[in-house]
């Protein structure tokens, strides 16, 4: 095991009761996570920063339903309006839900194949810390003269170029999110690949370690795309090339080529980890090995492959080709295929088990319930001639939300239910987590529910006004919006509760849970787990 | 080959194929120009095609010719061109010219006649003199176009069409519009 670095200069405490193996503990105080290496560590930081980021888009999403209550224009400013829509997109998608992802792998993988920590420490360090910097360059965006680039998230040139200060700052910030994202996904990859236990072959992994593997590779291939684009959008600003600038012989269109090249596969990247903790949650609260689990990895990979063709069907009204509209809305269609095969799986998980439904367990049925609700709109959307009507429209909104919030955000939410105990040793209190549940579902759609009307009745997205005809469903909308927030403070509530006062958890506190972090590690987990690898059968 | 060095092999070339990547962004900017340029899509320093109109019937040609009288009213009344020829579904133009030769304004009415007379209702006017009255100073000049498109339906046997308009006084409206 040369390549673990063990850096604690100086020995400590025992903390843990559980650290059998006779090692010393984290270091103390501040410099303990300013200089940290150890994947507990670093998947703990992890979390919490995406919860703190999660808060933050939260409130900007209130502002938004706040701004959205009635028509007319009541508190913010239309740029100001567009600047929140924005920042919410870019802050959820790469500051909450991509980090809360990583932050489950840091724990989990070298946990799930019993490996001592994860194979680049120093670099997994590195890989979190670049975070707070890009967050802190997106917020301090909003403070510069024009505020923050009130663009839509998509980046989309020409406006890119013509954006003030702001601009550079989320360009700088993206550029710095991606470089974490692919060290991060580097390091996942060689981990998964070199340092599993011996016996455990990569079809003995859990599910939760093979979409973490491709996602991995889903993001140092995709990553750097964007990085790309958003690299010609700052040529073209500062330094007189014409990438987007039609004045020069650019072309806007190309940018949308170029960021969906990303963003498709980045879609995937969001929802595969959350499949993984689904294929986990559901096995073990239906107290069944998962259904069909070769054919999960194969759907998996095959969704991840299929992710690179379909791009262009965000940009169906373009103006592009008939045979291109044709192939890429056929190439969506066939994406269905494994994702179908995937929520199959999970159903024939639980026919016939013996199911019980604890919060991790009620969150991985909203995800299934929601998350297919999602897809259907997406297949919906992927037909041509209906998404020419539906583009950009609240539909579109209502959408993405599902497989985002309902999929990726309730995904997670099992996840932290799920190994909370394991985690901190101690038992969340079961009945607040599950109202917290039936409380985030019920708001949930409220908000996003009617917004599927709205677009049908045609109420476009990303604007701060709209005809007094849609009042009623953005009131109902906006008071569900306001829920769901108030929601999330009770789920702050139960985790600090949790890791302060809860009942001491036992090794295995649920019953048909069975990776190597259930049977093989005491609960707490010791700081180093694993120093000798375990061997799998 | 030990594990840390195995680790290192691999990151390295996950490095050079997220680098690559970052080099595939900017390799779809001539990769996008050749495609629109093979498929002819997106073509935006071409000239636009020049808009046609698909209903003009070149296969035939009609002679208009231009007649004018002024009814009891002291104006010189005549056409630019005594004829023109044009094909069916063309957009035409011809000129008329009056000067009022009278000491006083006066305000006149033309009122168009076809010959043959069924060749009116297939003569579709944009524009016309004749659709408002026009009213002229003492000794003025004025010249007056009409913009018109013969029907491409117009019947075969009719390959000359006389148009005549005739100008009556307004009565007592004098200079008065």
């Amino acid at each position: 095991m040369s390549s673990i670095v063990h850096d604690h200069a100086q020995p400590h405490g025992h903390g843990h009761a559980h650290d059998e193996h006779g090692h010393h503990g984290p270091a103390k105080g501040l410099m303990r996570w300013v200089t940290t290496t150890n994947h507990k560590d670093i998947g703990t930081m992890y979390l919490w920063f995406s919860f703190v980021m999660f808060s933050l888009g939260g409130l900007m999403a209130v502002g938004i339903r706040l701004e959205l209550f009635s028509p007319g224009l009541q508190f913010v400013d239309p740029d100001f309006f567009n600047q929140l829509t924005t920042m919410h997109g870019l802050i959820m998608v790469f500051g909450a839900i991509m980090p809360v992802f990583v932050g489950f792998a840091n724990w989990q993988i070298p946990m799930m194949i019993g490996a001592p920590d994860m194979a680049f420490a120093r670099l997994n360090n590195w890989s979190f810390w670049l975070l707070p910097f890009a967050a802190m360059l997106l917020v301090l965006s909003f403070f510069t003269p024009g505020g923050a680039p009130g663009v839509g998230w998509t980046l989309y040139a020409p406006l890119t170029v013509q954006m003030g200060i702001g601009m550079d700052l989320t360009i700088f910030a993206v550029h710095i999110l991606g470089m974490s994202s692919i060290l991060g996904s580097i390091n996942i990859i060689t981990t998964i690949l070199n340092m599993r236990a011996p016996g455990m072959t990569l079809m003995k992994m859990p599910l939760f370690c093979w979409t973490w593997l491709i996602t991995a590779y889903l993001l140092v291939a995709a990553m750097p795309v964007l990085a790309g684009a958003v690299t010609m959008t700052l040529t073209d600003r500062h330094f007189g090339t014409t990438f987007f600038n039609a004045a020069g012989g650019g072309d806007p269109v190309l940018y949308q080529h170029i960021f969906w090249f990303f963003g498709h596969p980045e879609v995937y990247i969001i929802a595969l980890p959350g499949f993984g903790v689904i294929s986990q949650v559901i096995p073990a609260f239906s107290r069944k090995p998962l259904f069909g689990y070769a054919s999960m990895v194969y759907a998996t990979s095959a969704i991840a492959i299929i992710s690179f063709i379909v791009w262009a069907h965000h940009m169906y009204t373009v103006g592009m080709p008939v045979t291109g509209q044709l192939f890429f809305m056929y190439a969506t269609m066939i994406i269905a295929v494994p994702t179908g095969v995937k929520v199959f799986n999970w159903v024939a998980t639980m026919w016939k088990g013996s199911l019980t439904f604890e919060t991790p367990m009620l969150f991985a049925l909203g995800f299934l319930f929601m998350f297919t609700l999602g897809g259907f709109t997406g297949l919906v959307l992927s037909i041509v001639p209906i998404d020419i009507q539906m583009h950009d429209t609240y539909y579109v909104v209502a959408h993405f939300h599902y497989v985002m919030v309902a999929g990726a955000l309730f995904a997670a939410f099992a996840g932290v239910y799920f190994w909370l105990p394991k985690w901190t040793g101690r038992m969340y209190n079961e009945t607040l987590g599950k109202i917290h549940f039936w409380l985030t579902l019920i708001f949930f759609n409220m908000i996003f529910f009617v917004q599927h009307f709205l677009g049908m009745a045609g109420m476009p997205r990303r604007i701060p006004d709209y005809h007094p005809m849609f009042e009623t469903w953005n009131k109902i909308s906006s008071i569900g919006a306001f829920g769901m927030g108030l929601a999330q403070l009770l789920f702050l509530y139960i985790v600090i509760k949790t890791i302060r006062s809860g009942e001491p958890a036992p090794q295995r506190p649920w019953e048909g849970a069975d990776s190597l972090e259930w049977t093989h590690l005491p609960t707490p987990p010791p700081y180093h787990s694993f120093e000798t690898q375990p061997v799998v059968k | 080959m030990s594990l840390e060095k195995q680790n290192r092999s691999l990151s390295r070339r996950l490095t050079i194929v997220a680098i690559g990547m970052f080099g595939f962004a900017f390799a779809l900017v001539p990769f996008y120009n050749q495609i629109c340029a093979a498929l002819g899509v997106n073509s935006l320093v071409e000239k636009a095609e020049v808009s046609q109109n698909t209903q003009v019937d070149t296969s035939r040609t009609v002679t208009i010719e231009l007649d004018s009288n002024a009814h009891n009213l002291p104006w010189r009344f005549r056409p630019l061109v005594s004829e023109i020829r044009v094909h069916p579904g063309e957009l035409a133009m011809v000129e008329y010219e009056i000067v009022n030769v009278r000491e006083a304004p006066v305000t006149g009415q033309a009122i168009p006649s076809y010959g043959p007379q069924r060749a009116g209702e297939y003569f579709q006017k944009i524009e016309c003199f004749c659709f408002r009255q026009q009213t002229l100073a003492p000794g003025e000049t004025r010249r007056m176009p009409v913009l018109f498109v013969v029907d491409p339906k117009l019947p075969k046997d009719v390959n000359t069409i006389a148009m005549s308009y005739t100008f009556f006084e307004v009565p007592g409206r004098g200079g008065k519009t």
